[in-house]
């Protein structure tokens, strides 16, 4: 199963060409800006819109192909879509909507039924399936849309914002959660953020639309480390790293140990930001708890800041200024003391 | 909440309006011969008339719901050209006299008309002055209600839902049967009250089309006019059992279907 796909869009002044290519298993994350075409161009995977140009093929099917005029419509694609805000039913209840699917897909009703009742189980709602969408939180509600995506094993899994409209608390739990479903989906899928932590977090691979045009596509930590454009460097700058928290600090798994400002327990990520970390050429004086010793490993100048990676107990990357960088005298292999302040760094729960 | 005060610029002719709604229909009450009631309401004549209109009535709101709800789709949902024209035209009937109504309907379906000599010289089918004529009439004068009510529901209703349903497989028919409908489902309730109600209270229309025989096509407000030429009484007491009749049906139809969707 994959995803391969040539899409060409004109609406009005935006012109979106971009390619795509996904393959089995596979998420791929397209970033950008509002208005960067990024919904348009889900639009036109899912059926919704024809494009002006290109073609879209999945598992050697084609679905679109505008010169030899192929358009498959989207009720019979073989997709699953998660939209922003959810787009339950109001009018089913939860096992309904989930059932939709199946059911317009030819299954009996008890069979749609019963594998809606699996899914929403698996989804951690047992229980709620005879609620109406309103009377559900925001959580639960994308928890049964995802549901409602997946329940029929779709070639291709589109994700359209699915975060965005969730609290900042209930976010990093349906974010958590929605990490082991993808691991666990065979398809392809293709996430639609403006939020880089989602496309971090989630994405194997990532692929940065500005004005309709891909500035610039790779892994996450490939783009963080490399940013192409002043863009791409202000979205995607994000140093994740895997560890284990115990109160106040949390141990990496590649061995140092961060202090943070807000207590955390069990298995998280900790986020830096990349304009967060300061550089000294010696251990500043007053002992900031959070101070280690690294390698400078590669450096990219975008604008008037030179993007640094940073090797060693504790991998991050840094933003500082062209001056400064000439000043600490860096080049690669050198040795610098990166500095930040427990409360810059945010911690996420995995 | 605490609200300004209402000005006076407002205030006075807002119960000056008030007044004059009201009024009419206290007059009504007042001037019931409530002693007679029983005895004219067992009338012969009475009964015959409320049941017909009561009966051609929903005929009319049911033959405009299955025709104005799909119109309100088409005007509501299709990108086809000339929908501007389309919807002045099926709105004309809101402003036409209903007396022309039913003229024009009468050179349709008449015994010359041009659909009514083809009927007649090809199934002796006779439309003017039945029972059938009456439901025609009135579902002519009331669908236009319905159609806009229903168009408004649909620009209303969230198109993202459809976009939904079709990403889960469903064709647009499939969509709209168990998408759409059941959305503005409240819009449709309204359309059907507010048309029952205007096919209740036909008179233009159906006097000129229909006629005016007791038994066939003698509906309530026929029977009020005619009765308050012989018998002002008769009429008062007719007059009284319409109003029952339209307000007992909105307060329910308020409980039962508009009490939530009611805004929409």
């Amino acid at each position: 199963m994959s995803l391969s796909a040539h899409v060409v869009v004109r609406r009005g002044p935006l012109t979106v060409d971009v390619e795509l290519g996904v393959a089995d298993g596979e998420v791929l994350a397209v970033l950008g800006p509002n208005g960067a075409g990024k919904s348009t161009l889900l639009r036109v995977l899912a059926g919704l819109l024809a494009p002006d140009g290109g073609r879209v093929a999945v598992d050697g099917t084609t679905w679109d192909d505008v010169a030899a005029r192929v358009h498959l419509p989207a009720h019979r694609r073989p997709l699953g879509m998660v939209f922003q805000d959810s787009l339950l039913f109001p009018h089913l209840s939860v096992l309904d909507n989930v059932a939709f699917g199946p059911r317009t897909r030819g299954a009996s009703r008890t069979a749609a039924r019963t594998a809606a009742a699996a899914w929403i189980e698996r989804v951690g709602l047992d229980g709620l399936g005879d609620r109406r969408p309103g009377q559900l939180s925001g959580g639960q509600a994308q928890r049964a849309a995802l549901a409602r995506a997946l329940v029929g094993d779709p070639a291709l899994l589109l994700l359209d914002e699915p975060l965005s409209a969730l609290d900042a608390r209930t976010r990093l739990a349906v974010r958590a959660e929605l990490r082991r479903h993808l691991a666990d989906y065979a398809g392809s899928t293709v996430l639609v953020t403006h939020d880089p932590v989602d496309a971090m977090a989630l994405a194997d691979r990532v692929v940065v639309v500005e004005d309709g045009r891909v500035v610039q596509a790779g892994t996450p930590s490939d783009v963080a480390r490399h940013p192409r454009t002043d863009y791409v460097a202000r979205l995607v700058g994000l140093s994740l790293l895997p560890g284990t928290a115990d109160a106040l600090s949390v141990r990496l798994d590649g061995g140092g140990v961060v202090a943070v400002a807000e207590p955390a327990q069990g298995p998280v990520l900790v986020a830096v930001r990349p304009e967060s970390v300061a550089l000294y050429p010696a251990r500043p004086e007053g002992s900031p708890r959070n101070a280690w010793l690294l390698t400078v490993a590669g450096a990219t100048p975008h604008g008037a800041t030179v993007r640094c990676e940073l090797d060693g107990e504790v991998p991050l990357l840094a933003d500082v200024t062209a001056t400064a960088f000439a000043e600490l005298g860096l080049a690669p292999g050198s040795a610098v003391w990166a500095v930040v302040k427990a409360s810059e760094v945010t911690v996420y729960a995995r | 909440m605490r609200r300004a005060r209402t000005p006076a610029p407002l205030l006075v002719p807002a119960a000056l309006a008030v007044v004059f709604l009201v009024l009419p229909l206290v007059a009504l009450l007042v001037r019931t011969p409530w002693s007679q009631l029983g005895t004219l309401l067992v009338a012969p004549g009475v009964g015959q008339a409320l049941r017909l209109s009561l009966v051609s009535a929903t005929l009319a709101t049911a033959v405009s719901v299955v025709l104005g709800v799909p119109l309100a789709w088409v005007l509501a949902r299709s990108r086809a050209r000339g929908r501007a024209v389309l919807r002045a035209l099926v709105t004309v009937p809101l402003v036409l006299p209903p007396v022309v109504g039913g003229v024009a309907l009468f050179l349709v379906l008449g015994r010359q008309g041009i659909v009514g000599r083809w009927l007649d010289e090809a199934f002796g089918l006779t439309i003017p002055f039945t029972t059938a004529a009456v439901v025609i009439a009135e579902t002519f004068v009331a669908m236009p209600f319905l159609v806009i009510s229903v168009e408004g529901a649909l620009r209303a209703a969230d198109v993202r839902y459809e976009d939904a349903a079709a990403t889960l497989g469903a064709d647009r028919w499939t969509t709209f049967r168990r998408v759409t409908l059941p959305l503005v489902a409240p819009g449709v309730a309204a359309g059907a009250v507010l048309c029952w109600a205007r096919a209740l209270g036909e008179f233009g229309a159906t006097i000129t089309f229909a006629g005016n025989f007791p038994g066939t096509t003698q509906t309530m407000p026929l029977a009020v006019y005619l009765a308050l030429q012989r018998d002002p009484q008769a009429a008062i007491v007719l007059s009284l059992v319409l109003l029952v009749v339209s307000v007992a049906t909105l307060l329910l139809l308020r409980d039962r279907w508009l009490g939530r969707g009611a805004a929409a």
